[in-house]
């Protein structure tokens, strides 16, 4: 029979400042743990999330993103005449050719130079992604040097917001409405006319195509017909594949950085806690000598002072944890190493990220108190009791 | 009580407690340093035994050893005809969670539980259900007059309080012994004397058997017999009645 699971708790509660000390020093460590999860979590999320499963982007075979890609007309049309293409409300298919080039825009205040994003868009490009909503101004008129900006574009750079001009490609552009695609990554892109940005940057093919697909079902019988005719040097992707693709380095690179930040910053931690629970130890020795002398055995002893460190854990868990959540208010940019365009996202706390951080907070309480549990439960009866 | 320095054969069925040429010796260093030697006697049920003699005599040991919570170096142990000297380290830890009360000097409460959960803490071994330990620990609660302090922790009691507490833990399983070393070395006059007609009634009205360490004759008094320890060798063979 164990020791009761509260003793293990009230003695915490009894050293409130050691263990508010310690559990701060692991909350400090799962803050970090989980922010850099977060982190990745966010970028990733963000771009999945710009995806639709319905939605195929046909891209030229090896390139990693629609910037390397290039996908020339008459490949374009073969596509377009796919039977598998959705047929939208006038008539006309969801299909979008699409042009995707880098400029280099300053940012407001601090006139730092960023990648951004400029897409060229089809008619149909709106009504494939119905996450884009248009939060003011107006739709760009074809044939116009006129574009729209991302939310996240119009706040954070400079000459991004409604009635402001851009000058790219060697036109002046004027912003005529601000889209709002949510936490999708096309927040931080600029729409205009695909023709018009063709001419401007003389780029003689499209970077990419993308259209709806009538059944999920039909993606293989697309995938194989294009792969295995000899016309097209171009492969097609389910748009959430592409955008997961498009987030798999960078959000691995933050993974392991910040987790071998967190693995170095635990140690010290973990060192804490193995201070405290020794200092446990060697306050409670009566304690533990009359608990053995009443008939509980070793394993009890041992079990007790274990679940006590995994107390410190969880504390310092949940403590890290609070103040983690409040990350998901902040949004940051960084550029992303795939597409090499500034990307704007914000922290995502998933209840996945819970179950890490709370098991990364618990590893860190077993293993500073593994040891001094062991010693309390070796610990020879008389002698515990002669030291009263 | 018989006590003797030669080996006893046999252990009639009133006898409790036999130690048959029981030697314990301690390391220090590379010196081995005798605590008990050849120590034989018996206690009978419902015996109220005084152990007494000079600090370093042996007189803790020799409780420590009928208690099971230390291994003599030679000899046997039998307590209500088990041999405990041939029990394991589980096996007596098994053993003295229903067969032994302890009661020590400085009561060794556990300061994070209630005068409840501190007496509970030996039934929690036996495998009772909840609610009769409820019973049970309230039943011994009140006989010690503690029913108005079974939340209380043991910093909110006084020392005789906590000594009462102590005894209702060492008793709440109704072991064969009980076993207290110094139970009033930490106590004033009134809460001493208390404690000491406590144990009294134990014996007396619960048919308890009592082995009592002590420094004070006063306290010895109150025991039925008494048996002198002097650098681990008794010293009266014979048997004295107060």
């Amino acid at each position: 029979m164990p020791v009761p699971v509260y003793y293990s708790f009230r003695n915490l509660s009894v050293r409130r400042l050691t263990t508010a000390l310690t559990a701060s020093g692991m909350a400090m460590v799962v803050f970090v743990f989980a922010a850099t999860l977060m982190l990745a979590e966010g970028l990733q999320k963000t771009l999945v999330e710009t995806g639709s499963p319905d939605n195929v982007v046909v891209i030229r075979k090896g390139s990693q993103s629609e910037v390397q890609s290039g996908v020339e007309r008459l490949q374009a049309s073969i596509v377009e005449s796919f039977p598998e293409v959705v047929m939208g409300d006038e008539g006309r298919p969801l299909f979008a050719k699409e042009l995707v080039v880098l400029i280099n825009l300053p940012k407001r205040g601090t006139k730092k130079p960023a990648n951004v994003v400029i897409r060229g868009i089809g008619r149909a490009s709106h009504g494939l992604r119905p996450q884009v909503k248009l939060v003011a101004g107006r739709m760009p008129r074809s044939g116009s040097s006129e574009i729209i900006a991302g939310k996240s574009i119009a706040e954070r750079f400079e000459g991004g917001g409604i009635g402001e001009h851009l000058r790219f490609a060697m036109r002046d552009w004027t912003v005529v409405g601000v889209f709002d695609a949510g936490s999708t990554g096309f927040s931080s892109e600029i729409w205009g006319d695909v023709d018009q940005l063709m001419q401007s940057f003389r780029r003689p093919v499209y970077s990419s195509v993308i259209f709806k697909m009538r059944d999920t079902a039909a993606f293989e019988t697309i995938k194989s017909r294009l792969e295995s005719d000899p016309r097209m040097t171009v492969e097609a992707k389910l748009e959430t594949r592409y955008y997961l693709d498009q987030s798999e380095a960078m959000a691995k690179f933050l993974r392991i950085l910040g987790l071998s930040l967190t693995c170095i910053f635990s140690l010290g931690a973990v060192i804490g806690a193995m201070i405290t629970m020794y200092a446990a130890v060697a306050n409670r020795v009566v304690e533990i000598g009359t608990l053995r002398a009443l008939g509980f055995h070793r394993a009890s002893i041992l079990l007790a002072f274990i679940l006590e460190a995994l107390f410190l854990g969880l504390i310092g868990g949940i403590a890290g944890l609070v103040p983690a959540a409040f990350l998901q208010f902040i949004t940051i940019s960084t550029m992303n190493w795939q597409s090499f365009a500034e990307l704007a996202f914000s922290f995502s706390l998933s209840p996945g990220i819970i179950v890490k951080s709370l098991l990364f907070s618990l590893v860190m309480g077993i293993s500073g108190g593994l040891l001094p549990a062991f010693r309390a439960a070796r610990m020879d009866i008389v002698g515990a009791l002669r030291s009263s | 009580m018989e006590c003797s320095n030669s080996s006893a054969k046999g252990v009639e069925k009133s006898h409790v407690v036999e130690l048959i040429s029981v030697f314990k010796s301690y390391q220090r260093g590379s010196q081995i340093i005798p605590v008990l030697e050849d120590i034989s006697f018996r206690i009978q049920e419902g015996d109220f035994l005084a152990l007494m003699g000079p600090s370093g005599s042996g007189k803790s040991t020799l409780l420590n050893l009928i208690a099971g919570i230390d291994h003599a170096d030679k000899g046997t142990i039998l307590v209500n005809g088990v041999d405990i000297s041939s029990l394991n380290e589980s096996g007596l830890a098994s053993w003295r969670s229903v067969n032994v009360g302890l009661i020590f000097q400085f009561y060794n409460l556990i300061p994070v539980l209630t005068a409840f959960e501190n007496v509970e803490l030996p039934l929690l071994l036996t495998g009772l259900s909840a609610r009769r330990r409820k019973e049970q620990v309230e039943t011994v609660l009140s006989l010690l007059n503690l029913s108005d302090r079974i939340d209380h922790f043991p910093s909110q009691l006084s020392g005789g309080q906590q000594q009462r507490v102590a005894i209702a833990r060492a008793m709440v399983t109704d072991p064969a012994i009980l076993v207290a070393d110094e139970p009033t070395g930490d106590l004033d006059r009134t809460s001493a004397a208390e404690i000491l007609s406590f144990m009294g009634r134990l014996v007396k009205e619960f048919g308890k058997t009592i082995i009592m360490v002590t420094h004070d004759p006063k306290a010895a008094e109150n025991a039925h017999r008494i048996i002198h320890l002097e650098k681990g060798v008794l010293l009266n063979p014979g048997q004295q009645k107060i």
